[in-house]
């Protein structure tokens, strides 16, 4: 019966840690998690006992104390009486608001300059490929300064705009009647309703009526402007025919809108010059000026060189079937390029948007406040308390960067090519 | 036959005609002009907008340029240099700060008489890139570029000589325990070669150093890392942590495509926390945070701190970028590794990163082109950069009170040279390691 040697015991040796690939990605990863948290615990026992040394606790109790500085731009209601977390609050939205106002500009601008780079005519394509090296070469930091010395040393005296008694003539003239642009501020009209609906006091939080109407009635009007689409679709599915839509889509979009702001008295008031400085309208402060324009400028010339890459990046032959179809230019440019094309310059564009929120941290070099520069600049300075005031600053710049990029993994996930 | 002969051919021409010249509008000049700049309505309008745009720009600029003086001591003996040669309301360029101060701006408050030891680590700096980066240059030099850290560190900041002499013999030790290990057991030779040379680096290298640094005392005269700034500042920086963040980068990128979990997920997490945070905020945790993460009264390099968060920094885009390009290469090229029977670290060595890395040149160059633009931003951490740093401390002597254009035009025309000059050899290695005929 015995006849064969017995096969050898399958028992466990401890080289087999290393040498069997059953068991070695497990050793390696036990290792590094050791080591991780070996790593991890040192840092955390050397930051317990330099804060015991210096005799600081890790609270971020000093968020509810009075702040006591002033903020010169804000979008909510501010005073120094208002506590530290209040602060940081309008520090964010000033954060928020370069970057949706930044990111606005920037592709704009880019989506001209990338299609004017590939345009035939040679002198705006050179001027267009001057325009991308140019920004794209040299530090960020050197076109904030720059624009901010431009606002601050190369525009007029607000006083400059006000017109002289003996010649009738000011010195300095508003653009198309609307815009001063003076080296302290740029006054912009402001926006005002005469008849708002109040605000409705909800605890801490006070809801604008006014506002909230404004953008019932706007996706009121896009959702009836969907059902009009689809009912077109539906109608030329049955009969082959689409009917006209334009001028209902239109209507759809503008009467709405148009008649509330007429309802609510909303206008203009431009600003003028009375005595030494402008009234009526907004004065931006040139701080938030510079950064703006320098940062769409920058980011600008990388969105072209992303536009650019994306409309080469679909091949002529699309172009070329698409007529070979029937399809006339405008059509092929919607239903055929600009789909595909998309799909390449969409992940590439978010990331720059990305950038632009993170650069805008560089607001500190022109003395914008925004969340650097109230969290991690007064605050911290006032309070001392380093630790807690940069650890909660990089947690909100890294929630804002993953809602971003987690919208974009959304979208990817939606216009991925579906392959079999 | 004699029919045909009838038919009289009433011309024949025996002769080629002379080739004439195209039309006018079909030639030369009038052609281009017609074909690249007034091919339709759109285009004329295109161009004319173009050349105002051109002409308002260079209407301020040339005169400016024009006028410019580089020979005076103060910005007011400059504007009048202006005044009296150009008359009276001309404006000009005052250059004559760059020739007054470019020495702060290329060496920052380097002590003067030392100037020769930033300009000689330079000058050793492109030795030792040279072989790296054409592949015309023997390879034996690369032995000098794996030493120049040692040099150039030597060179910039001074001390004895023994310091990184003391560092290097840590390589040294390490390479040596390998060796004599490696024909035993080679997992052994690689974890004993990593202890020895902590052990030297932690133990042995200071007791070392200080004696021989008695017996032979060897040493330049110590420059404090206060004293950096301008060029100097920015070059330092931006090369080193350039050279460090591509191997480490390759590594997070490589852990990231991993197929273990907890290596995957650490990668994952420090790739993603890096690039959600602004760099200032780095630099503030390097100049603010370090105190409380080190041992009670560790205290380094303010410099070096830097470098080390810029090189994480870097490191994590350069991570992103590889792992398009590990993505973008074919499956059956890792197949092909493994049917090759190479283990991990032969496939990738041979054939999965050097396609990989092909691929992201262009991302890679980039990444690094946005590295040595932000190593202006170290002026928040209180380190003199040219663009701020120094432009602020020249702006603030009595003779340059009041410039405003001039330096940032300087250091951003310096600036440009290097990114420019980075992209252009980004697009002729890509050229060069060009292997399909598409």
């Amino acid at each position: 019966m015995a006849n064969a040697v017995d096969a050898p015991k399958d028992s466990f040796r401890l080289s087999m840690l290393i040498y069997d690939t059953r068991y070695r990605s497990l050793t390696i990863q036990v290792i590094v998690l050791m080591l991780f948290m070996a790593g991890a615990a040192w840092l955390v026992d050397n930051t317990v006992r330099n804060l015991a040394v210096l005799g600081k606790d890790f609270n971020f109790g000093f968020l509810g104390q009075r702040a006591g500085y002033d903020i010169a731009q804000r979008l909510i209601p501010y005073t120094n009486a208002d506590t530290h977390a209040r602060a940081l609050l309008v520090g964010l939205l000033n954060t928020l608001l370069i970057a949706v106002l930044g990111c606005f500009a920037a592709t704009v601008i880019g989506v001209i300059v990338g299609v004017l780079r590939l345009s035939s005519n040679w002198l705006v394509a050179r001027l267009m490929t001057v325009y991308v090296e140019m920004f794209r070469n040299v530090p960020l930091l050197l076109w904030i300064l720059l624009v901010f010395t431009a606002f601050t040393e190369a525009s007029p005296l607000p006083a400059t705009f006000r017109v002289n008694a003996q010649t009738g003539e000011a010195e300095s003239s508003m653009l198309f009647g609307l815009f001063a642009v003076t080296n302290r501020y740029t006054a912009i009209p402001d926006v005002l309703v005469e008849r708002g609906l109040g605000s409705l006091a909800l605890g801490p939080l006070s809801i604008n009526l006014t506002f909230l109407a404004i953008v019932a009635v706007i996706a009121g009007s896009l959702l009836a402007r969907r059902a009009l689409l689809r009912h077109a679709t539906a109608v030329q599915e049955a009969t082959g025919l689409r009917p006209k839509t334009w001028w209902k889509s239109l209507l759809i979009l503008i009467l709405p809108i148009a008649a509330l702001l007429w309802a609510l008295g909303v206008h203009l008031s431009v600003p003028a010059i009375t005595g030494f400085n402008f009234t009526g309208g907004v004065n931006v402060s040139n701080s938030f000026m510079a950064l703006w324009l320098a940062l769409s400028l920058y980011t600008s010339a990388f969105i072209a060189e992303i536009v650019r890459a994306g409309i080469l990046a679909v091949s002529r032959g699309q172009t070329e079937a698409a007529f070979a179809l029937g399809l006339r230019p405008r059509r092929t440019m919607s239903l055929v390029i600009l789909p595909q094309a998309l799909r390449v310059i969409v992940p590439p564009l978010i990331s720059q948007y990305l950038n632009l929120t993170k650069n805008s941290s560089l607001a500190i070099a022109v003395g914008y406040l925004d969340l650097r520069g109230t969290l991690g600049g007064i605050t911290l300075n006032q309070t001392g308390r380093e630790l807690e005031c940069v650890l909660l600053m990089m947690l909100i710049y890294l929630a804002i960067s993953l809602v971003i990029s987690g919208a974009m993994n959304v979208y990817n996930a939606r216009i991925k090519l579906k392959e079999r | 036959m004699s029919e045909t002969g009838t038919q009289t051919v009433r011309f024949v021409r025996d002769t080629m005609l002379p080739e004439a010249a195209p039309p006018a509008s079909q030639s030369g000049a009038v052609k281009w002009l017609r074909e690249n700049l007034f091919s339709g309505w759109l285009n004329t309008i295109l161009t004319i907008l173009g050349a105002l745009v051109l002409f308002q720009i260079l209407r301020g600029l040339v005169p400016w340029f024009a006028h410019s003086v580089w020979n005076a001591q103060t910005l007011g003996e400059c504007r009048q240099i202006i005044a009296e040669t150009w008359g009276e309301g001309a404006r000009g360029a005052c250059l004559a700060v760059v020739r007054d101060r470019w020495t702060q701006w290329t060496f920052g408050f380097y002590p003067a008489h030392l100037y020769w030891r930033p300009v000689l680590a330079l000058v050793l700096l492109f030795a030792a890139l040279a072989p790296i980066l054409f592949s015309a240059v023997p390879r034996r030099l690369m032995a000098f570029s794996a030493l120049f850290p040692f040099v150039g560190y030597w060179l910039l900041w001074g001390g004895t000589i023994w310091t990184p002499v003391v560092a290097l013999a840590g390589f040294v030790v390490g390479y040596a325990v390998w060796r004599g290990m490696a024909k035993r057991n080679a997992l052994a030779a690689v974890l004993l070669a990593v202890a020895a040379a902590l052990v030297w680096w932690l133990f042995l290298a200071g007791p070392v150093e200080r004696a021989l640094a008695g017996v032979a005392p060897l040493a330049l005269e110590s420059v404090r890392s206060s004293s950096f700034g301008g060029f100097v500042l920015a070059l330092t920086i931006g090369v080193s942590a350039i050279s460090l963040s591509l191997p480490l980068g390759i590594m997070l990128a490589l852990g990231r495509q991993s197929d273990m979990f907890l290596i995957k997920t650490l990668s994952v997490c420090f790739i993603e926390f890096i690039r959600g945070v602004p760099l200032i905020t780095l630099l503030f945790t390097a100049s603010l945070l370090l105190n409380y993460f080190l041992p009670p009264g560790t205290n380094f390099d303010i410099i070096l701190r830097v470098i080390i968060m810029v090189t994480l920094f870097a490191a994590a885009y350069i991570a992103e970028v590889i792992r398009g390009g590990l993505a973008a290469l074919p499956r059956g090229q890792y197949e092909a590794a493994d049917a090759l029977g190479l283990d991990y670290f032969q496939a990738q060595r041979l054939i999965v990163l050097p396609q990989a890395l092909k691929i992201s040149i262009p991302g890679i160059v980039s990444t690094f082109i946005g590295l040595f633009k932000d190593t202006t931003l170290v002026v928040f951490v209180g380190l003199l950069d040219p663009l701020k740093g120094i432009t602020d401390a020249v702006r603030a002597s009595t003779d340059w009170k009041g410039i405003y254009w001039e330096p940032y035009i300087f250091v951003g025309f310096i600036f440009f040279l290097f990114c420019f000059g980075m992209s252009r050899y980004s697009m002729y290695l890509e050229r060069r390691l060009k292997r399909d005929h598409r």
